[in-house]
C-alpha cells in the first residue's frame, strides 16, 4: 500500500520519495517552521503535567540540612579511605556502609568550567553563566560538586583556581543546593 | 567457551532531518521495512524485536517502547526495549546479539528511532531532566554544560589547541556529503568552525551535532540462518559495554575509562590483541567534535592526548590508514540520539561488504568497530564487526 | 537451552505504601546487601547488571544513569530494560545462556509514592493524536477490557468481586502485602463506581519497594552451596499497543509467552504440573483472563474455579500472596515481587500462605495500562528436565 499525501506541492521541493516513476530516495520528509505557520501540516499539542516529590532519604536529607546550616557535608569510607561529596550512605566501590559524616570546608578548586551563552532552549543569555566542577576542600582529591561561578571575569577563570562559596543569608536558606548562591575566587 | 555466532545480514536507514513529517511510528516502520527488504526477510521469520530509543521526553510519549513496538515489527512477538541513553544505538544490537547468541532465538530485527522535534520549544529542554533532581537540577543546567566541562578538561589536561579539535568537524561534515541520509553535510574550513557562534565555551556551534528525527535498523541472524540468507554476512565478533558511577563530579573527565573497559571487553571477545593494527575502520561516537578524539583514545586506538595528532596527520581520513567516521558521523549525518549509533552499525555493515558507494574506504577493511556513549558521560558501548572471510 | 540458569539469591524491602525514610538508591542498596548475602557473593564477582525502569515513573530522563552505584556496579556492564521485572530477569538469563557470563544481578524498584500526578503520567502513555485529546482518565481502558471479557466469557460482576475479595482477604495473612484487608464480594460491589464496571476496590493501590535478584549459571550455582531455584522456562510478548487494534478479550501476549515457556519446561498440563501461580490480578478480572491465557483452564471457565472450588484446588494455588491487589502495583517491580513470592513458596517459607510441597511455580507479569505486554517465568527447585509429576498430591 503506498502512502498517499495531500501535501500541496511546494515549488521545487516535492519529496522524491513519493514520485512514482523515479527510484525513491530514502524516506524522511523535512518540514520547516513555515509548514506549521501556514497549516500545511496538521499537528496536536500537549503540555504534560508531570510532578514528582522525591524522598530525600538519609544521605540527601543530611546534605540539605547541612546546607541550610551553612555547611557542606561529605561521608568517609574507612576501607578505601575516600571522603566523598555529594554524600552517600553507601560506598559504591567497597559496597558497604560509609563510616562517618565529615564537615567539609566551603572552599575548593576549579576542576573544569565552561562559559555558557545560551539557555536550555537555545536563547541568548544577557550575562553568560559559568558552570564549574569544584573540588571541595576536605574531600578526597577529585571529589567535587557542580555549581556556578560568579563575581569573576569569565576570561580570568582557570583550572586550579581557588574559590569560596557565597551563601544566602541564614533566613533565606531552605535546605537546597541553591543555599549557596555561587562560588567566587579568593 | 565457544559462543554462538551471530551476523548482521541486512540494514536500512531513513533520512535524518531536523523535523520530519513522518511520525515516530512511520520512521520506525520505514527503517524496519528497509532492513527486512534488504535481505528479503519476511516479518514472519523474525523471532524477536529489539527497539532502542532514548528518552521518552522527546517524543512526548511515556513507555515509548510499547508505543513503537508494532511499528518495529513487534506485533505478537517477544519485544524488548533497552536503553543506556546515548549509548543505545550501539547497545541495541548488543541486546539483539545476546538474544540470538543465547540460543533462544534465531533471528532478530534491531530498530533504533528518535523523533526529537516533537519536544517544544527545543529538544534540548528534555535534557534538563537528566540531571540529579536534588544536587543539580535546581541550578538549571543545560546539556551543553556537560560537554563543555568535559571538553575543557580534556583540552587543558593535554594542552590541545581548539583548532585541532575543529579539524574533526571539517572531516566529518565533508564525509557526510556522500551519505544519502545526511542532514548537515558541508564543505567547511577550520576557520569556519572556530568563528561560528560560541554556545558554551569552548564549544562553538559547528562543533555540535544537530538534533534530528530519524531511524535505522539491522537484521541479525544466527550462523545457520545467516548462511542461507546471504553469502556475505557481517559477523558480530565482539561486544562490550560499561557503565560508570552516576557521581560524575567525582571523576576526572579528561579520559573515558568506561569506554576503555567496554572496548577491552569487546577486544577480548573478538580475540583482538593489537587494536591499532587490527581495527581497519572505526565509527566512534561524535556528538561533539572533541568526542571523536576523546573516544579514539578511550578505545585504545590512539595514545592519550594523541588523537588530535593522528587526525591532523590524516590517519583518520577516509583514505587514511584507519578511517574514522567515514559515514560523516553525528556531526555530518545528524544526531537522532539512538538512531545515530545504529547509523554507525549500518555504516560498518556496508563498508565491510564493500557497499558504501562514494563513502567506501580504500583499505579493504576486514574488521570495524562502532562505539556509542551516553548518560552523564557514563556509558561506553562497543561492537566489533568482521566481514566473512573468503 | 544452552545452559541452566538459577536464582541463587533474592533481596528485597518490604512493600509499603510510602517510604519517606529512604531514597530509591538507599532502598535498592538495602535489597542488594540482602541479595548478595543470601547468594554468598561479593559485588565484585558480578559480571553484568540489568535494571528495569521507566523514566516517567522516576521523574528523571535517562534514568539508567542512576542505577549502578547502589548495586556496587560501578564500571561494570550494566543496562536498563524498559520492561517488566520478569523481562529483566529473562534478559539476564539470556546473557548467561550465551556462555559469556556466569553471574548477573537484576534490579527493580518502585517509588510510586513519589509520583504526584500518576494519572497524568499514565495519560502520557496514550497515543497523543488519536486518544489523548479525548481527555478522559485513562483507567477507562481497564473498564473497556473488563466489560468485553465479562461478556465474552459470561462472567458476572459478582464473579469478579469474588476474586477481589478473596485476594484482598488472603493478602491480610501475607507479611509482604500492605494492602491486604478482610473484605467480602458485597463490599466490593458496593464500593464507589469509578470506570464502570471498575469500582474503587477493584483498583490496585501502589506500593514502594526494591528488589534485587542474583542469577547464576549452573557452574556457579553449584559452587556457591546455596539453595538454587532453577529457571525451567521463560517467555515474553507484546500484543498491539494501539487501543483500536488490540484483542480486548484475550491476553494474547500471556498466551504466546506461556507457550514458549511451557515448551522449554516440557509442560503439557499446566494445572497439574505447576504447583503455585503468582499472576497479575489487577482489577480482579485480569486474574481470570490471565489464567485462561495460561491454559490453566478453558476459555470462560476461570470463574468456576473460584466460585465452586475444584478438584485440583486451584483456588488455593493461584495468588496465595494476595496478588497485585494485596501487595500493590509497583510498575516495573511488580513482576519481581511475583518472582519473590514464587521463590519463597519453593523454599517453603510462606507460613500461612504456603502451598504445600511446592516444587514448580509460575510467575506472570503484566506491564500495566495501557500496554499489552506480558512475561512468564517458570521456576523449579529441582533441576529435573521434565516438569511432569503425575502423582503429586494436591495440597493447599
Amino acid at each position: 500500500m503506498t502512502l498517499e499525501r495531500n501535501l500541496p506541492e511546494r515549488e521545487g521541493l516535492m519529496p522524491e520519495y513519493y514520485k512514482s516513476n523515479m527510484k525513491p530516495s530514502l524516506p524522511g520528509t523535512p518540514l520547516e517552521e513555515e509548514d506549521f505557520k501556514t497549516h500545511r501540516v496538521f499537528y496536536t499539542t500537549d503540555i504534560p503535567k508531570l510532578q514528582y516529590a522525591w524522598d530525600g532519604g538519609v544521605a540527601m536529607g543530611h546534605y540539605l540540612k547541612g546546607l541550610k546550616q551553612g555547611k557542606l557535608l561529605g561521608t568517609y569510607c574507612k576501607k578505601c579511605k575516600r571522603t566523598v561529596v555529594p554524600p552517600r550512605v553507601f560506598c559504591e566501590l567497597c559496597f558497604k556502609n560509609m563510616d562517618k559524616w565529615v564537615e567539609l570546608k566551603d572552599t575548593g578548586t576549579v576542576n573544569t568550567y565552561s562559559i555558557c551563552y545560551v539557555t536550555w532552549d537555545m536563547k541568548k543569555l544577557t550575562y553568560p553563566q559559568i558552570p564549574a566542577v569544584i573540588e571541595i576542600d576536605g574531600a578526597s582529591k577529585g571529589k567535587g560538586i557542580l555549581h556556578l561561578l560568579a563575581e569573576v571575569d569569565p576570561k580570568q577563570v582557570k583550572l586550579g583556581m581557588k574559590v569560596k562559596a557565597v551563601w544566602k543569608p541564614k533566613s533565606e536558606r531552605e535546605g537546597s543546593i541553591l543555599d549557596i548562591k555561587y562560588f567566587k575566587p579568593i | 567457551m565457544k559462543l554462538r555466532k551471530v551476523a548482521v545480514v541486512g540494514a536500512g536507514i531513513t533520512k535524518f532531518v531536523r523535523r520530519a513529517q513522518e511520525t515516530a511510528k512511520e520512521l520506525s516502520y520505514h527503517a524496519t521495512k528497509m532492513a527486512l527488504d534488504s535481505c528479503n526477510m519476511p516479518l514472519e521469520e523474525i523471532d524477536t524485536v529489539v527497539h532502542g530509543t532514548a528518552p521518552d521526553a522527546f517524543d512526548g510519549v511515556h513507555m515509548k517502547g510499547e508505543y513503537l513496538s508494532e511499528a518495529s515489527g513487534g506485533w505478537r512477538k517477544p519485544f524488548m526495549r533497552s536503553y543506556v541513553g546515548g549509548g543505545t544505538g550501539v547497545f541495541a544490537p548488543i541486546n539483539g546479539w545476546y538474544l540470538v547468541a543465547s540460543g533462544m532465538f534465531d533471528t532478530c530485527v534491531v530498530v533504533c528511532e528518535e523523533k526529537m522535534s516533537s519536544c517544544q520549544p527545543h529538544p534540548q529542554g528534555a535534557f534538563l531532566t537528566i540531571f540529579d533532581h536534588t544536587t543539580e537540577r535546581p541550578l538549571g543546567p543545560n546539556l551543553l554544560w556537560i560537554f563543555a566541562l568535559e571538553m575543557n578538561r580534556y583540552m587543558q589536561v593535554h594542552k590541545i589547541p581548539r583548532e585541532q579539535i575543529a579539524l574533526v568537524s571539517v572531516k566529518n561534515k565533508r564525509n557526510a556529503l556522500d551519505h544519502p541520509s545526511a542532514q548537515l553535510g558541508a564543505e567547511l574550513t577550520v576557520e569556519d568552525v572556530m568563528n561560528s557562534e560560541i554556545m558554551a565555551w569552548p564549544v562553538t556551534r559547528l562543533m555540535v551535532s544537530p538534533t534530528s528525527d530519524g531511524a535505522a535498523a539491522v537484521v541479525l541472524a544466527s550462523e545457520e540462518v545467516a548462511k542461507k540468507i546471504t553469502d556475505n554476512p557481517v559477523w558480530i565478533s565482539g561486544v562490550g559495554w560499561n557503565l560508570d558511577t552516576a557521581y560524575w563530579t567525582n571523576r576526572d573527565l579528561y579520559y573515558p575509562e568506561y569506554v576503555e573497559k567496554a572496548a577491552r571487553m569487546a577486544y577480548k571477545m573478538a580475540g583482538i590483541k593489537n587494536p591499532k593494527e587490527e581495527i581497519n575502520v572505526v565509527e566512534p561516537y561524535d556528538p561533539f567534535a572533541y568526542k571523536e578524539l576523546h573516544h579514539l583514545e578511550g578505545l585504545l586506538l590512539a595514545d592519550k592526548g594523541q588523537a588530535p595528532r593522528i587526525t591532523a596527520e590524516g590517519i583518520t581520513a577516509r583514505d587514511g590508514k584507519m578511517p574514522s567516521c567515514p559515514s560523516g558521523g553525528l556531526l555530518g549525518v545528524g544526531n537522532p540520539i539512538a538512531a545515530a549509533g545504529m547509523m554507525k552499525i549500518c555504516e560498518l555493515f556496508w563498508q565491510l561488504r564493500g557497499e558504501a558507494g562514494k563513502r567506501q574506504v580504500k583499505n579493504s577493511p576486514r574488521t570495524g568497530l562502532a562505539q556509542a556513549w551516553g548518560d552523564l558521560m557514563q556509558v561506553g558501548t562497543v561492537v566489533i564487526m568482521q566481514r566473512e572471510d573468503k | 537451552m544452552n545452559q541452566n540458569v538459577a536464582i541463587i539469591g533474592i533481596g528485597y524491602t518490604v512493600p509499603k505504601p510510602k517510604t519517606p525514610e529512604v531514597s530509591y538508591k538507599e532502598m535498592t542498596y538495602l535489597a542488594a546487601q540482602m541479595a548478595y548475602k543470601e547468594a554468598k557473593i561479593s559485588h565484585k564477582e558480578v559480571e553484568s547488571f540489568v535494571s528495569v525502569a521507566e523514566d516517567l515513573h522516576e521523574g528523571t530522563s535517562i534514568f539508567d544513569e542512576y542505577t549502578p552505584d547502589q548495586l556496587g556496579a560501578v564500571q561494570k556492564p550494566m543496562h536498563t530494560v524498559s520492561g517488566d521485572g520478569i523481562q529483566g530477569i529473562i534478559a539476564a538469563a539470556l546473557q548467561i545462556m550465551t556462555g559469556a557470563f556466569d553471574l548477573i544481578v537484576v534490579e527493580g524498584h518502585s517509588k510510586a509514592s513519589n509520583m504526584v500526578t500518576p494519572t497524568h503520567v499514565l495519560n502520557y502513555a496514550l497515543d497523543p493524536v488519536i486518544n489523548r485529546p479525548l481527555n478522559i482518565n485513562p483507567h477507562y481502558i481497564a473498564g473497556l477490557e473488563m466489560r468485553a471479557y465479562m461478556q465474552d466469557s459470561k462472567t458476572s460482576e459478582e464473579d469478579v468481586a469474588n476474586i477481589v475479595a478473596h485476594n484482598l482477604t488472603k493478602a491480610a495473612l501475607n507479611k509482604l502485602a500492605p494492602h491486604g484487608t478482610k473484605t467480602s464480594p458485597k463490599k466490593v460491589l458496593s464500593s464507589e463506581p469509578l470506570f464502570e464496571p471498575i469500582r474503587k476496590l477493584h483498583m490496585p493501590q501502589t506500593s514502594d519497594a526494591a528488589y534485587v535478584v542474583v542469577l547464576a549459571s549452573e557452574k556457579i550455582a553449584k559452587k556457591k552451596k546455596v539453595k538454587p531455584v532453577w529457571i525451567a522456562g521463560m517467555g515474553f510478548c507484546s500484543d498491539s499497543p494501539t487501543l483500536e487494534t488490540r484483542d480486548w478479550v484475550t491476553s494474547i501476549s500471556t498466551q504466546i509467552a506461556a507457550e514458549k515457556a511451557y515448551q522449554q519446561a516440557g509442560i503439557k498440563n499446566p494445572a497439574a504440573e505447576i504447583d503455585v501461580f503468582e499472576i497479575d490480578d489487577s482489577f480482579g478480572y485480569k486474574q481470570l483472563q490471565h489464567l485462561e491465557a495460561l491454559k490453566v483452564c478453558e476459555k470462560g471457565k476461570a470463574k468456576d474455579i473460584f466460585v465452586n472450588g475444584d478438584k485440583q484446588k486451584l483456588n488455593l494455588r493461584v495468588n496465595p500472596s494476595g496478588g497485585t491487589l494485596g501487595v500493590g502495583w509497583m510498575h516495573e517491580a511488580t513482576g519481581l515481587h511475583k518472582v519473590l513470592e514464587v521463590v519463597q513458596q519453593l523454599h517453603g517459607k510462606k507460613g500461612r500462605n504456603q502451598v504445600k510441597k511446592a516444587k514448580v511455580g509460575l510467575a506472570q507479569g503484566w506491564r500495566g495500562l495501557p500496554t499489552t505486554t506480558c512475561a512468564v517465568l517458570i521456576l523449579k527447585n529441582q533441576m529435573a528436565t521434565s516438569g511432569r509429576n503425575q502423582n503429586r498430591k494436591f495440597g493447599g
